[in-house]
């Protein structure tokens, strides 16, 4: 069921033309992962998602209606996109209640999502005294306080070690399977690969790619093998006999693509060759995002 | 689904705004400041008014005004009120806040009145508050020291000391205008000094046709309702007063334009 539906969706701020006639949808029970390079506008669609910015032309709907139309907002919509966006000085707990307050929410709510994300023991702290993953997990609280069937979330890894990132990928695959609609943005194509299930790809504010992750992995070219023998030069030259593509890799390895494993084992077997490695390698996700959103980086580095 | 109200009401948005303002220490911290030094002034004020009516004329002792003496902290009580109004808003841009208040309340209209509600209850508490007690010390230090002093049944005496409260009340009305446009606190707070102390000092540069309005104007003629003696400037002060509210909702009408118009 599809939960939110952009439909060409154009935003400017003066004469820059930060998101370009854009148009997606997030569907329920999914892991919708929203991916792009700095810059690429992914901020600016949530927050007219959220009617935070209002669109220079098109359109953002939440299950059928406009976010400002939404007559409980916090019940059919949560979101975190910011962090720090907390008042030091106020405690967890009244955070929490305020927000729960503004939406006619019963008090319980607050301690359940305090359970829910671990916050239980902080609930009395200022939050200014919080770490950046203890500050995630509030905003996760707050965007759960509703029960929300939407939840939208801007780069909630950011910044945080890697048992805070696994912890928010579990959470988000939970969030889905309780039949959830989820968008994520990242710049993190691999932690994307591991969360997502569709992915919507943006570069300087043009759809680039929305695709399922399943297809997006299986395109995102083959991979190549590793192989290592004693007589790599004799054996590259029968490899490239066979129609495969050899480079040589680091201690005189060789990284060959075009053939698979299996038929450079039995290539090797026929002629005798002895291999001490053979191991299939990944393509690098990152690799293909590059690949895929080169001509639309708006910041390139220049490599020395 | 947990239940919940079936469509979020302005009592909602108003509960939130009170709980958001009495969970911040700041609220407290700016209050009890606000009745230290208010109180601290009108204490240095009338101590010194012992030995000032020892040696006034016969001129200046008619025009002696024990309730306005009291009532000079005003001065300075307005800037730390404004104080509180200008934090009620830009201490949510300042965080980013703003953007979590207006995903739960995204009618902007319901969010900045319920701001101006709360923040003007509690002024108008608080700004009576601290002009009753300072008339109080004040007559009770100038009684100390046998000088002439009020009661709040004498005439004008009442008006006074009320119009005082309420003078302080649409300064944090003000402010939440200020802060409204403004959106920073540093910016908020030099208006509302350039607006409360600079342009009453500055008022003869003013070419004359600008000096009409300095008669509605904070610390200058809005401020004669804090007088019993009448002063011949301004035989109205609650005109004057008013005037100075009817300048304070244009503002407020200002802010909520801007605020339902621009992107957060
Ligand atoms: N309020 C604003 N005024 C002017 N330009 C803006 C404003 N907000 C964003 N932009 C511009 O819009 C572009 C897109 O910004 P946005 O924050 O949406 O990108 P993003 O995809 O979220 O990037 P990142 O990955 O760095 O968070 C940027 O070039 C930014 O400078
Ligand atoms: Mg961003």
């Amino acid at each position: 069921m599809t939960m939110i539906d952009v439909t060409g969706l154009t935003k400017r701020y003066g004469p820059d033309t930060v998101v370009d006639d854009l148009s997606f949808t997030v569907e329920a029970g999914q892991v919708t992962g929203f991916l792009g390079p700095n810059g690429a506008g992914k901020s600016t669609t949530m927050k007219v998602i959220l009617g935070l910015a209002a669109p220079t032309r098109g359109s953002v709907t939440i299950d059928g209606r406009r976010y400002r139309d939404l007559p409980v907002p916090l019940t059919e919509v949560g979101a975190l996109l910011d962090a720090g966006a907390v008042h030091g000085g106020r405690k967890a707990y009244d955070h929490l209640l305020a927000l729960a307050v503004a939406n006619g929410l019963p008090r319980r709510r607050v301690g359940e999502v305090l359970a829910r994300t671990g916050l239980e023991g902080v609930a009395g702290k200022r939050a200014g005294g919080f770490s950046l993953g203890m500050r995630q997990r509030l905003g996760i609280a707050a965007a759960l306080l509703g029960d929300p069937r939407v939840l939208i979330f801007d780069e909630p890894v950011n910044g945080l070690d890697p048992e805070g990132i696994r912890w928010i990928r579990d959470f988000m695959r939970s969030l889905a399977r309780e039949g959830r609609a989820v968008l994520v943005s990242s710049h993190l194509m691999s932690e994307m690969a591991q969360t997502a299930d569709h992915l919507v790809v943006i570069g300087r504010g043009r759809l680039i790619a929305d695709t399922s992750t399943s297809e997006f992995l299986r395109r995102s070219g083959e991979g190549t093998v590793l192989v290592r023998t004693s007589e790599p030069a004799g054996f590259a030259l029968r490899l490239t006999a066979s129609g495969a593509t050899v480079r040589e890799g680091t201690e005189s390895s060789l990284v060959v693509s075009g053939l698979t494993g299996a038929e450079i084992g039995e290539l090797a077997a026929y002629h005798g060759i002895v291999l001490s490695e053979l191991t299939p390698q990944r393509p690098s996700l990152e690799d293909a995002f590059m690949e895929l959103t080169k001509d639309s980086v708006e910041y390139q580095g220049v490599t020395a | 689904m947990s239940p919940h109200a079936s469509r979020v009401a302005f009592r909602h948005t108003l509960h939130a705004e009170w709980v958001k303002l009495r969970s911040l220490r700041s609220t407290w911290c700016t209050l009890a400041c606000l009745f230290a030094v208010g109180l601290g002034i009108t204490s240095l004020a009338t101590s010194s008014a012992g030995a000032e009516h020892e040696s006034a004329s016969a001129a200046e002792r008619a025009a002696w005004d024990p309730t306005n003496l009291s009532l000079t902290t005003y001065v300075v009580a307005q800037l730390i009120i404004g104080v509180l109004g200008i934090l009620v808003v830009t201490s949510e841009y300042a965080t980013g806040l703003v953007r979590t208040s207006l995903a739960a309340t995204p009618r902007r209209h319901r969010l900045l009145a319920a701001k101006v509600v709360v923040a003007t209850a509690v002024a108008l508490v608080v700004g009576q508050a601290l002009m009753f007690a300072a008339f109080l010390l004040g007559q009770s230090l100038l009684a100390a020291r046998d000088v002439p002093h009020a009661a709040l049944g004498d005439p004008g005496v009442l008006s006074a000391v009320a119009g005082g409260g309420l003078y302080l009340a649409a300064i944090a009305l003000l402010a939440i205008g200020l802060g409204t446009i403004m959106r920073a606190t540093a910016g908020a707070l030099a208006t509302l000094v350039g607006i409360v102390f600079l342009v009453p000092a500055l008022a003869g540069l003013f070419p004359s046709w600008l000096r009409g309005l300095l008669d509605f104007w904070p610390t200058r003629g809005a401020a004669a309702v804090f007088a019993t003696v009448p002063d011949p400037a301004y035989p109205h002060p609650w005109l004057n007063l008013g005037g100075m509210c009817l300048g304070v909702v244009a503002v407020l009408a200002a802010a909520f334009v801007v605020f339902r118009r621009r992107d957060v």
